[in-house]
């Protein structure tokens, strides 16, 4: 595992070039291996439109944030980045990417928790792209499927039923199925809600080692405070827009009340 | 009579007895697994459908063969049973409505169809035929079809079985990292069909859809994981085609439904004394 990863940090630094920092440049068009661009995109559900005129890019290792209140098309964006939604106008480019270059956690809410599997089984299934879908899974896969289960401390639950984990414990181990997939571009549809604090805790800090091994980072987040501390970059939604760039200079207290509601002192209270 | 004779005489004096039990064997190996299946992807109603959606196709076999020819009609219900589900498939894409709703809608209209046809050409007799199978009256051909069915059923469910468990699981993982579970879940569908077809020679077409779900629902009741309950759903199967036959015959009743009746029974046992079923049900009402 270790050296697995080694390798494909040292591989995507080969790719990524000078700019590790995952600036956006939201004005050059970016051709850069493994950068997601999206230029004057649209998406529409049901004739209604979502957002339009998007434009601006995911950098390789870049760690970014999408933003903005409830039906403001954030999942719908990250769906059109894996190609799953198609665009109404405009491009989205994804350097070369295939679909077996990303990993991607679901909500938690569509996930079948009833179906019999075990956690061993479900974190196995990370590995599909390793192993195809009919191949052997090896004592290298499972010995790197337990130690995904211990990255996560879910090390003594590998029999049990995924059924008869706790919502905690269950997001825990869709994210040691995230390990497993090794992916270079990881995509969170919100990763951390209805988690505690400290389940919170851990995740956020495995979400930051993968940004520290160089793989992009593209999650939906509710938690503004959680953005301003933990993610460089930030696409805020609201009203079929999209505003682009470093988290500081989006979310201030006027485009956060724009984007949410509530009074601006709210938001100006907030830690960041 | 000893319980032994009664247990034995009817197998070894009548060759039509030998090869209804060897039909119900079959029929509940390759349905009671998939039927697991069906069920937990929450498609008990679709496999419902499918049942009837076979009938029209079968029937125009009936047609073009003149009679009731197995092969044909055969034939005929796996091309309309995979026709339907491909419609049903396409419409769900296209349209507003859910899958079951459109699969609702297209096996009523291919009951409708399926009777009308049989009906326009057969006689009653036939038509009973169709509907309720004919478990006494099968033939060795026959008896390879259900074997080939069921053979080609196991096989490829334990191919297809890793993507398949994923694709029930999490559609979403699957599909956003460049897994084609489409496929899987049509490969699945297909399956449901032949097993249906298989079960229709036997039990008809009202009927084969029920050697499929309920001994999948009595398994889930004793068992949480995945293979074990298929392994058990079969067995549950095949057990009741055992009993059933045996019943039918010293009792002298329908075959078919009394193999269906006793899957019943041996659900209506476990709801009552399984750890999931009734008992479990009120123990949470208590401690809740």
């Amino acid at each position: 595992m270790v050296a697995a990863a080694g390798l494909h940090d040292r591989a995507m630094r080969r790719i990524m070039g000078a700019d590790r920092m995952g600036h956006l440049h939201p004005m050059t068009p970016c051709t850069a291996a493994g950068t997601i661009r999206l230029e004057d995109a649209g998406a529409t559900m049901g004739g209604q439109v979502v957002w339009r005129h998007v434009t601006g890019s995911f950098r390789p290792g870049s760690m970014t944030a999408i933003a903005g209140a409830n039906g403001t098309g954030k999942s719908t964006l990250l769906r059109a980045i894996l190609g799953e939604v198609p665009l109404a106008h405009g491009t989205v480019t994804r350097g070369g990417l295939g679909p077996r270059d990303f990993g991607y956690l679901p909500q938690a809410r569509i996930i079948d928790r009833g179906f019999p599997i075990s956690v061993t089984d479900m974190v196995l299934g990370g590995a599909w792209q390793q192993t195809g879908l009919f191949g052997r899974a090896d004592r290298t896969v499972r010995l790197r499927a337990a130690s995904a289960l211990h990255r996560v401390n879910l090390g003594g639950q590998a029999q049990r039923m995924i059924a008869a984990l706790s919502a905690g414990q269950f997001q825990r181990l869709l994210f040691a199925r995230l390990l497993m997939t090794d992916a270079r571009v990881i995509v969170l549809d919100e990763p951390f809600t209805a988690l505690d604090a400290p389940t919170t805790q851990d995740l956020l800090e495995l979400v930051c080692e993968w940004h520290a091994q160089g793989r992009t980072i593209i999650a939906v987040l509710h938690d503004i405070h959680q953005i301003r501390t933990c993610f460089p970059d930030v696409v805020l939604l609201h009203g079929g827009q999209a505003t682009w760039g470093r988290t500081p200079d989006i979310l201030t207290p006027v485009t956060l009340q724009r984007a949410y509601g509530g009074t601006r002192d709210r938001w100006a209270d907030m830690p960041s | 009579m000893s319980i032994l004779s009664a247990l034995w005489d009817p197998f070894a004096s009548f060759g039509f007895m030998r090869r209804a039990l060897v039909a119900s064997m079959t029929l509940g190996m390759g349905a009671g697994p998939v039927g697991v299946m069906l069920q937990l992807r929450r498609m008990s109603l679709i496999g419902d459908a499918m049942s009837h959606a076979i009938l029209p196709g079968a029937a125009i076999g009936f047609l073009l063969a003149g009679g009731l020819s197995l092969t044909a009609m055969g034939i005929g219900g796996i091309v309309a049973g995979l026709g339907v589900a491909l419609l049903a498939g396409l419409v769900s894409r296209r349209t507003q409505l859910a899958e079951d709703a459109s699969f609702a809608s297209f096996y009523l209209t291919s009951l409708a169809l399926g009777v009308l046809i049989v009906s326009a050409r057969g006689s009653n007799i036939d038509l009973l035929h169709v509907l309720f199978g004919t478990i006494l009256g099968i033939d060795a051909s026959a008896l390879c079809l259900m074997g080939g069915i069921t053979t080609l059923s196991i096989a490829l469910l334990s191919i297809i079985w890793r993507p398949l468990v994923m694709e029930c699981v999490d559609p979403g993982f699957m599909r956003m990292t460049g897994g084609r579970g489409g496929i899987y879940h049509m490969g699945f569908l297909f399956l449901v069909v032949i097993n249906l077809v298989a079960g229709f020679e036997a039990l008809g077409t009202l009927m084969s859809v029920g050697m499929m779900m309920v001994p999948a629902a009595t398994a889930r009741l004793w068992t949480r994981r995945l293979l074990p309950m298929m392994v058990l759903s079969a067995a549950t199967g095949m057990a009741a085609g055992l009993i059933g036959l045996l019943v039918s015959y010293h009792y002298r009743l329908a075959a078919g439904p009394s193999i269906i009746l006793t899957c019943s029974v041996l659900y209506i046992l476990s709801l009552a004394v399984s750890p999931a079923g009734l008992r479990a049900g009120r123990h949470v009402h208590e401690t809740s």
